[in-house]
């Protein structure tokens, strides 16, 4: 099955049930995304498609071969450059950082359809969970990113 | 196209500032190399390192990198760069070429202990190693100065050390600690030393980044589940599901055919696991796997222990952790009687990152990768499961996602090892479901409290009792620790002063003539355990909830009430004023404002919360002002984001946070509905970090305390009405 990852066309042998998540992870040897609940709940697994976020724990790999270039955290940039990297470097968001590759994400792909959210824009779109409870630093974090795109 | 690190069986570079590589080979400190390959590699065991440590806590390469040696665990709540500012402190190094790593307990173990307690836990990480990790520093900064001063043949008195560089004032001279390391490993340690007054402080107690966020941000930093070794198989477990209940048979001829199946594996007398070329094959087979369960605590329902615990309010029976004057006659001699009953569940702590371990087991030795919040509890863990000597097994810490208290314990270690004694030379990485974490967790303990306040004409608080019912984490977990039969560590916050310095740093702080706070132990069957904060969380829901209802029957102003029992304690009312003072607290803006204030963990903290509760009865809760004494602070921008943190998963309790029992089995196995806070429900927070000297009090757990009363006591002055019945869920507030 041919995948698009982080620009670089990929051959994986699997059976087509299985999710993205475990494709990226355990035949791509990409952990940056990370497996949290399986159900799409918390958004750790949040990678993109075509520049939008996608929860990889619940779309099968046939049909994520089908929707156009998947982008990972390890492609978001080589060099941790990413305004929302940046943004997120400066104001150190992440504690423990299990969630943050797919925090981050999930808010790249929101910046990616609207580069200016407000507040509330935010509490739409950003719904992943986070233990530790970034959630303040995030918004920050998002208000910060805007001004480096 | 993936860019992966090998893998040190010795230890891992776990921070490189400035240069965004997190895993390094140790075979010579001083090159960080970064390798692509498609797997990360099991390095060679080094003998020795290329270049000697100058002490336990401070190694310098030649080019002047200094990795300081880390012995409790990093879970997000930021030890590692505190102590690592410690040790820098007293080191007088260049903060820029600061690394850290950690060592193995096996390590620790060998060397007489010389780093300590790797137990990270009870927000003890800085609290109770400052000291000895700061004496590393400052030893290791005498003997690079020695090592200088005996090469120029100069006096060390001449000789000063900052940011790395040793120079002779005389002549000028300078050096760098590179150059001299390899020289000072050779010298005695010092007899003794003198630690820096904390004004004299640069790189301690200032704001500095986290050593370990470039990795975490873009998605470098591996986590135990990210483990990868050569030949690894992947294993995926399931428990008995029943409290307490066992494994009785399994037909593994219904998925050994399935893809990629090496092994159907009993793991214990309770689980039962699958092997597979991949996780996500070895999952599919366990979720077809037959399975069949036995015994157990299959008539369990949390619901029906509910009069078990109503029970327990009134019992005549109970532990006392508190007691002064004479209760009964204020209460018989009261004007009033307030009383308030509320109740809070069963948590789970829900790390992000599900409990795994990586096990590789031969006949003579035994080795673990794992996320721990206790090094030398796993290595105990490997060596009771691996039936080897402790000196032939070793345990390699990994950043955890997530602790919380949960991975102090060492049963998905013990797991991982027993798969993989049954594939001798194979590594096995187990990884737990969502699911199996949620119902093989070790819970937050499920009380109810009963207070009642005695109040006599002119609104004093003349009598209070507070009666907890509810369980005992010790009883389950550590029995040995109880006293007479009493679990003193349930009265978190509440309990006497000069019982014992371990009690101390949980009295109650306020003054009261007649009081009296009781325990009436009341144990399900379900394991419990250490939840981040503990017991300070519902004994500060209890009280604090209780002194706000007893203000308003009183007729007086919460935070004036309060104060008034709170002469002996300054450092308690000064938080509580602190937080009062910026919130605009008595202002009349029409905002609904609640307080509370709390003693835990030796830290005062204190929050008020400002709510909006609408029409129908839905809360947002708007700003919370936060104020922590945890007397001395490392770095106040980590000790703001423990606040915040705090704040969060303390509130994602008190807003959606129960596991319930039926059968015997948790009925919340997943977020959908074990919710946690999102971001839309995040209050902005505003911290006064405010240190007042002299005690080192702790950060990652105290004020997790003071968030859901704050915003209970709120929702109050927002509505009138009081919300007892945790978690809140979708209850209306206006109707409750």
């Amino acid at each position: 099955m041919k995948l698009t990852v982080n620009g670089n066309e990929v051959d994986v042998e699997v059976d087509e049930n299985t999710p993205l998540l475990w494709v990226l992870r355990e035949q791509l040897g990409l952990t940056g995304t990370k497996y949290g609940c399986g159900i799409a709940q918390c958004g750790a697994c949040t990678v993109h498609v075509n520049g939008q976020s996608v929860r990889s724990c619940v779309v099968p790999v046939s049909a994520a071969s089908q929707m156009g270039e998947i982008t990972t955290i390890e492609g978001l940039s080589d060099d941790g450059s990413h305004p929302v990297q940046q943004a997120w470097q400066e104001i150190d968001v992440p504690q423990c950082g299990f969630c943050q590759p797919g925090m981050i994400m999930a808010v790249a792909g929101m910046l990616n359809s609207n580069p200016n959210p407000t507040d509330e824009d935010i509490d739409a779109e950003i719904t992943n969970i986070c233990r530790c409870g970034t959630l303040a630093r995030v918004r920050k974090g998002i208000h910060l990113a805007k001004t480096k795109a | 196209m993936t860019e992966q690190f090998k893998l040190s069986r010795r230890g891992f570079v776990i921070g490189a500032a400035g240069t965004g590589l997190s895993i390094s080979f140790l075979a010579g400190c001083d090159q960080v190399e970064d390798v692509v390959a498609d797997v990360i590699e099991q390095g060679p065991t080094p003998d020795a390192e290329p270049f000697p440590e100058v002490n336990a806590w401070v190694h310098i390469a030649s080019d002047d990198v200094v990795t300081i040696r880390i012995a409790r665990s990093e879970m997000g709540q930021g030890t590692l760069t505190g102590l690592a500012q410690l040790v820098a402190e007293e080191l007088e190094c260049d903060w820029d070429k600061v690394v850290t790593e950690y060592p193995t307990p096996g390590e620790n173990l060998r060397r007489d202990r010389v780093w300590k307690d790797f137990a990270t836990g009870g927000s003890r990480g800085i609290r109770e190693s400052h000291d000895y990790v700061r004496e590393g520093g400052a030893a290791a900064r005498m003997m690079l100065i020695e090592a200088a001063a005996t090469e120029w043949g100069v006096p060390v008195e001449e000789c000063s050390a900052a940011k790395s560089v040793i120079s002779h004032g005389p002549s000028g001279k300078t050096t760098t600690y590179g150059a001299v390391a390899a020289a000072a490993a050779e010298l005695s340690p010092p007899f003794e030393v003198t630690l820096k007054d904390e004004k004299d402080w640069k790189v301690a107690g200032q704001p500095v980044l986290r050593l370990d966020t470039p990795d975490k941000i873009t998605g470098k930093q591996v986590f135990g589940s990210d483990i990868q070794l050569d030949g690894m198989l992947n294993a995926s477990v399931k428990a008995c599901p029943v409290r307490n209940g066992k494994l009785k048979s399994f037909d593994a001829a219904a998925v050994e055919s399935m893809p990629g199946v090496r092994m159907v594996a009993k793991v214990d007398d309770t689980a039962v696991a699958v092997i597979a070329d991949t996780w996500w094959q070895a999952n599919t087979a366990l979720e077809a796997l037959p399975i069949e369960w036995e015994g157990g605590n299959a008539d369990y329902s949390s619901a029906a222990f509910e009069a078990d615990l109503e029970e327990g309010l009134t019992a005549k029976e109970a532990y006392v952790g508190n007691q002064a004057g004479d209760v009964e006659a204020a209460f018989a001699s009261a004007a009033q009687v307030v009383e308030a009953t509320y109740r809070m569940p069963h948590q789970n702590h829900a790390c992000m990152e599900p409990m795994n371990a990586t096990a590789l087991w031969t006949e003579d030795k035994c080795e673990v990768w794992c996320p721990t919040q206790n090094g030398e509890n796993a290595l105990a863990a490997a060596a009771e499961a691996s039936g080897l000597p402790i000196e032939q097994c070793e345990v390699y810490k990994v950043h955890l996602g997530g602790g919380f208290g949960r991975r102090g314990a060492g049963d998905y270690v013990a797991q991982a090892i027993s798969l993989a004694k049954q594939m001798p030379g194979t590594p096995i990485k187990l990884m737990w479901t969502r699911e199996e974490d949620m119902r093989q967790g070790f819970f937050h303990p499920t009380t109810k409290g009963l207070a009642r306040g005695a109040l006599d004409a002119e609104g004093n608080l003349t009598g209070i009792h507070l009666r907890v019912s509810g369980q005992s984490i010790l009883a389950a977990l550590l029995p040995d620790l109880l006293q007479n039969g009493a679990d003193l560590a349930t009265f978190q916050g509440t309990v006497a002063s000069g019982l014992s310095p371990q009690l101390d740093i949980h009295a109650l702080k306020y003054s009261f003539d007649n009081m009296l706070f009781d325990h009436a132990m009341r144990n399900p069957p379900v394991r419990p355990g250490f939840w981040r904060g503990v017991n300070a969380n519902q004994n500060a829901i209890y009280l604090e909830c209780a002194m706000d209802e007893f203000a308003h029957a009183a007729g007086r102003d919460p935070l004036e009430f309060r104060l008034a029992h709170l002469k002996d304690s300054p450092k308690m009312a000064a938080v509580l004023q602190a937080v009062a003072d910026k919130a605009g607290w008595g202002s009349n803006d029409g905002k609904a404002r609640g307080l509370a204030g709390f003693y835990s963990f030796a830290a005062y903290t204190a929050a008020c919360a400002e709510v909006t509760v609408d029409e129908d009865g839905r809360l947002k809760i708007d700003r919370i002002v936060a104020a922590t004494d945890p007397g001395i602070v490392v770095n106040p921008q980590q000790v703001e984001a423990q606040v915040e943190g705090s704040f969060v998963y303390g509130l994602s309790a008190m807003l959606h946070g129960e596991v319930s029992f039926e059968n015997g089995e948790a009925v919340e196995q997943n977020f959908d509905t074990f919710n946690s806070m999102r971001i839309s429900e995040m209050p902005v927070v505003e911290t006064i970090v405010m240190p007042s000297g002299g005690f080192w009090g702790g950060v990652g757990e105290p004020t997790i305390a003071v968030a859901p009363p704050a915003v209970l006591n709120a929702i109050f002055a927002a509505t009138g009405k009081r919300v007892r019945n945790l978690p809140i869920k979708d209850q209306n507030l206006r109707d409750v």
